[in-house]
């Protein structure tokens, strides 16, 4: 394998620029055998060009790659690159109607394909590693987890030494992240070195050794994970630029909100907004129930309910929260009108909406903020202010029913400038933005219809941290100075600072309400369990499971 | 489904275990052999009984139905059409289409033949022997293949517009070097494809079948036919799997105006001549599409399979046929014979559930 002597994988002065913009700037960067080195910057920082240059897709315009001492292949010879190194992407590189065997061996293995070989292989390396997917499964029937898996095992098959895992917890819930997690000890374990790239700076200090940081195209930062802290990490990747820690708590985020929000249009409710900062709130007269919910049911395949109720009053922000499966999606997909239910009433303001019809669920005052961005956030192709715009064409349209590109591009400039969202200007199409750039617009797009309630499913999914930030702010700030309620649908733990109340789910079923920020992380992750009553276990962020806790998990 | 294993020290053989025969001998291969069956024989047979109501209708329609020299003639009149569907079905594999398939279908028989034939029957006056007539004919489709193939894949046009354009451009050529002129007394040895035959069974049908079962099993067991399915299904898997995606696609595109041609050589055989109707003047690209997509080739790449594509081509064959025999009024053949293809695709649909259907 490796001679001794030199790094298993080791990038050099590595430069790459796109047009006038210097993606990567001179990056130096090397991994061990065995070793697990996690990378970390914002988005825009550099990450996905040195992914695409370590996986062997595109050319660096000056720097070297070198595999075990010796220069890698030519970039194009993907066959033999693989041997090394093998990239599994954020956007799964599955092709669905082929079967597990099939994607696999995608574009290796012999001239005659032996299909019996190729399912026979497939087989012995799933049981080596303990993974347990049929090979001859069409992998459209398969979910999240299980494609990446097979994506892993693609990576084996080839006999790549090195393993590059791009954000590969975006997708999943937490019980299987926790499993990925022992998968990935399993194969620094076994030798092989895994990069891990990762928006969660828990995750890397949960499962790498060393991290490197990246910022603007430069590597700002390479160090053993033990020697450093959070706010370390998080200073690398901003630069000094931030003040707060990332894990403030909810009344200190509403006093940090308290006066960027003088600005915003003061309509509706009035008391209740000009109490916003701080305790006072709390004190505040009964406010108006926004959102009523009444026994909800549904069978969708993303978790079902049975029987969910809950309240949202003006200027609240009511988080929801628990496993994937439990429905936390659900809820909020079904009140926003995404999805029909089975049973069950929701009411805004007294008035009931119609179940499963999304456009009269917003024209009753009900803005979305869907969990896939990509498939329900936006149009792609069109710009910036047409997709912030797009919820309120009727407003904006003359009495000819016709819009003009101006208009538009006003109506959508305090809303843009307000996320600070960062486009080359109006028109400039959606799908060139990056990923928290993206999600501004689906939000500024929920926002520009004034609702009376904003349901947001996972907003800050593949967001980083501070674009985070500033998301969930303005959400609060919404919140706070228009008396809208916010139903804030997550499984992110971090995003429930800035709720009033949290309703933790369990399969379905409301378990428990906590009603007083800040919130103990430790006695969330219990109730989205299921278990109630004060922690006094797991105090490392995904729970350092005690195998009791993943045995639970596994059950389920 | 996933099994949760605390990590078990360090594996062996980490990453090439190599093939272990754990609990996998030949009783367990065998049982996945036919479960693999069970599912694919479902799919590709969602035409089955498509055809035996046709067959049923065929009979009691007319007598003359259910003969052999009948079906002859059904094998015979649809062979061209099918090595055509061959053609279409490989590029809509690699997400692609192909529209002018019907025009190099014409104008590679005429280039050949207009070689070939003395200058009195119209011919260049080259008078080229009919073998390398054919060769000429198979070059004229790699030709117009590989030209569709650079402009769409390199030149990233869309596919669509440029086979649209070129449609139109290869059925002024045909029509453009024999001004307008029909090309008769074509040598034998030309037209022994489309009309020879051994016994009762034509050769083209042969010919179009062998090609059929080929192209099933280059599909099914060749790295470059995994390869097709791959590209259609997620280029972006395919490409960072190592697959040479854009060779990928010129090849097929190549391949499929070469059957287009062959399919040519078929048609001129068959009516022995070459019209400036063949091809274009026919529209014959309708039935092609329809076929494939009866057949449960998807419009969307990476999805369908020869058996399919030829049950397809045997339907509309059978359905031609019926409504020959029917004696329907030629002025309304055309009308009757849409609606049939729009209900069979409907049919299909239900019958054959999502595999007639684009992913949605």
């Amino acid at each position: 394998m490796t001679s001794s002597g030199h790094a298993l994988v080791e990038v050099a002065g590595i430069e790459k620029r796109f047009g006038t913009t210097r993606a990567l700037r001179g990056v130096d960067l090397s991994i061990g055998t065995g070793q697990c080195l996690g990378l970390v910057g914002r988005n825009g920082a550099g990450k996905s060009t040195l992914v695409s240059i370590l996986s062997g897709l595109s050319e660096p315009d000056a720097g070297t790659v070198r595999f075990g001492g010796e220069p890698a292949p030519r970039v194009g010879d993907i066959e033999r690159w693989r041997e090394w190194i093998a990239a599994v992407f954020q956007h799964s590189m599955i092709v669905p109607h082929l079967s597990v065997a099939e994607n696999v061996f995608l574009g290796g293995g012999p001239a005659l394909v032996s299909w019996r070989a190729m399912r026979r292989r497939t087989r012995g390396i799933m049981a080596d590693w303990g993974f347990d997917i049929a090979p001859e499964t069409p992998c459209r029937e398969l979910s999240v987890e299980q494609l990446q898996i097979v994506e892993i095992v693609r990576a084996l098959a080839r006999g790549a030494k090195c393993v590059l895992l791009d954000e590969p917890t975006a997708a999943l819930e937490r019980q299987a992240i926790l499993r990925l997690f022992d998968r990935v000890r399993q194969l620094t374990d076994a030798g092989v070195a895994v990069l891990y790239i990762s928006h969660h700076l828990e995750e890397v200090f949960e499962i790498c050794q060393n991290v490197a940081v990246l910022r603007d195209g430069e590597l700002v930062l390479a160090a053993p994970t033990a020697s450093l802290s959070k706010d370390d990490l998080v200073a690398a990747m901003v630069g000094g630029v931030r003040s707060a820690a990332p894990q403030a708590s909810g009344a200190e985020h509403r006093a940090a909100a308290g006066p960027a929000t003088a600005t915003g249009p003061a309509t509706a409710t009035g008391p209740a907004t000009a109490t916003a900062a701080g305790l006072e709130a709390e004190a505040a007269p009964r406010r108006e129930v926004v959102l009523a919910v009444d026994g909800l049911m549904s069978d969708s395949a993303r978790g079902r309910l049975s029987g969910v109720s809950l309240r949202v009053h003006a200027g609240e922000v009511v988080g929801v929260t628990g496993l994937l499966s439990a429905g936390v999606a659900t809820i909020g997909r079904v009140i926003a009108g995404a999805e029909a239910s089975t049973g069950g009433e929701v009411s805004l303001r007294g008035r009931r909406i119609p179940p499963g019809r999304r456009a009269a669920a917003q024209r009753a005052g009900i803005g979305y903020i869907p969990e896939d961005r990509r498939a329900e956030g936006f149009v792609a192709l069109l710009g910036v202010a047409e997709n912030t715009t797009m919820t309120i064409t009727r407003q904006l349209a003359n009495r000819f029913g016709l819009l003009r590109p101006r208009g538009r591009a006003a109506a959508a400039a305090p809303l843009t400038s307000r996320l600070s969202l960062v486009s080359s200007g109006p028109a400039q199409p959606v799908s060139e933005l990056s990923g928290g750039n993206q999600q501004k617009v689906t939000v500024a797009r929920t926002l520009a219809h004034h609702p009376s309630l904003i349901v947001a499913i996972t907003p800050t999914r593949g967001v980083d941290v501070a674009s985070k930030e500033l998301l969930l702010r303005s959400l609060a700030d919404v919140a706070a100075s228009s008396g809208a309620g916010v139903l804030l649908c997550t499984d992110e733990l971090s995003d429930l600072a800035i709720c009033d109340r949290v309703i933790a789910v369990v399969r379905g079923e409301v378990f428990t309400e906590f009603d007083r920020p800040p919130f103990d992380r430790d006695e969330l992750i219990l109730a989205t369990e299921g278990i109630a009553g004060t922690a006094d276990a797991a105090a490392a962020p995904y729970g350092a499971a005690g195998p009791e806790e993943t045995a639970r998990g596994a059950a389920q | 489904m996933i099994s949760r294993q605390a990590p078990q020290g360090p594996v062996e053989a980490a990453v090439t275990p190599g093939g272990k025969e754990t609990s996998w001998g030949p009783g367990g291969a065998v049982a996945s052999w036919v479960r693999g069956l069970n599912v694919n024989v479902l799919r590709e047979v969602a035409l089955l009984p498509v055809l035996i109501l046709l067959i049923v209708v065929g009979t009691v329609v007319s007598p003359a139905f259910l003969t052999v020299s009948n079906f002859a003639g059904i094998g015979e009149q649809s062979s061209a059409l099918g090595v055509v569907v061959v053609g279409e079905s490989l590029i809509l594999l690699i997400g692609g289409m192909d529209l002018s398939l019907e025009s190099t279908y014409g104008l590679a028989p005429m280039v050949a033949a207009w070689l070939i034939v003395p200058v009195a029957a119209y011919g260049a006056g080259t008078d080229l022997s009919p073998y390398l007539g054919i060769l000429v004919l198979l070059a004229v489709g790699a030709a117009v293949g590989l030209i569709n193939g650079l402009l769409i894949v390199k030149g990233r046009l869309n596919g669509f517009i440029v086979t649209l354009g070129m449609t139109i451009v290869l059925a002024g050529l045909q029509n453009g070097i024999v001004k307008a002129q029909s090309l008769f007394n074509l040598p034998t040895a030309f037209g022994y494809l489309g009309s020879a035959s051994i016994g009762q069974l034509p050769v083209s049908l042969i010919v179009a079948a062998v090609i059929f079962i080929l192209t099933g099993l280059f599909l099914r067991y060749h790295r470059a036919g995994r390869a097709i399915y791959a590209v259609g299904g997620n280029p972006a898997a395919a490409r960072a799997a190592g697959i040479k995606v854009e060779r990928v696609k010129i090849g097929v595109y190549v391949t499929g105006s070469v059957l287009a041609a062959i399919g040519g050589l078929m048609e001129a055989g068959r009516v022995s001549a070459v019209t400036g109707q063949q091809g274009y003047g026919e529209g014959i690209i309708f039935s092609v599409f329809a076929a494939a997509v009866i057949g449960g080739v998807s419009l969307k790449g990476g999805r369908g399979n020869m058996i399919g594509a030829a049950s397809g081509v045997i339907l509309l064959g059978i359905v031609g046929d019926i409504l020959d025999l029917a004696n329907v009024s030629n002025y309304w053949i055309e009308a009757i014979d849409g609606a049939v293809i729009l209900f069979a695709l409907v049919l299909a649909r239900i019958v054959g559930g999502e595999s007639t259907a684009e992913e949605r």
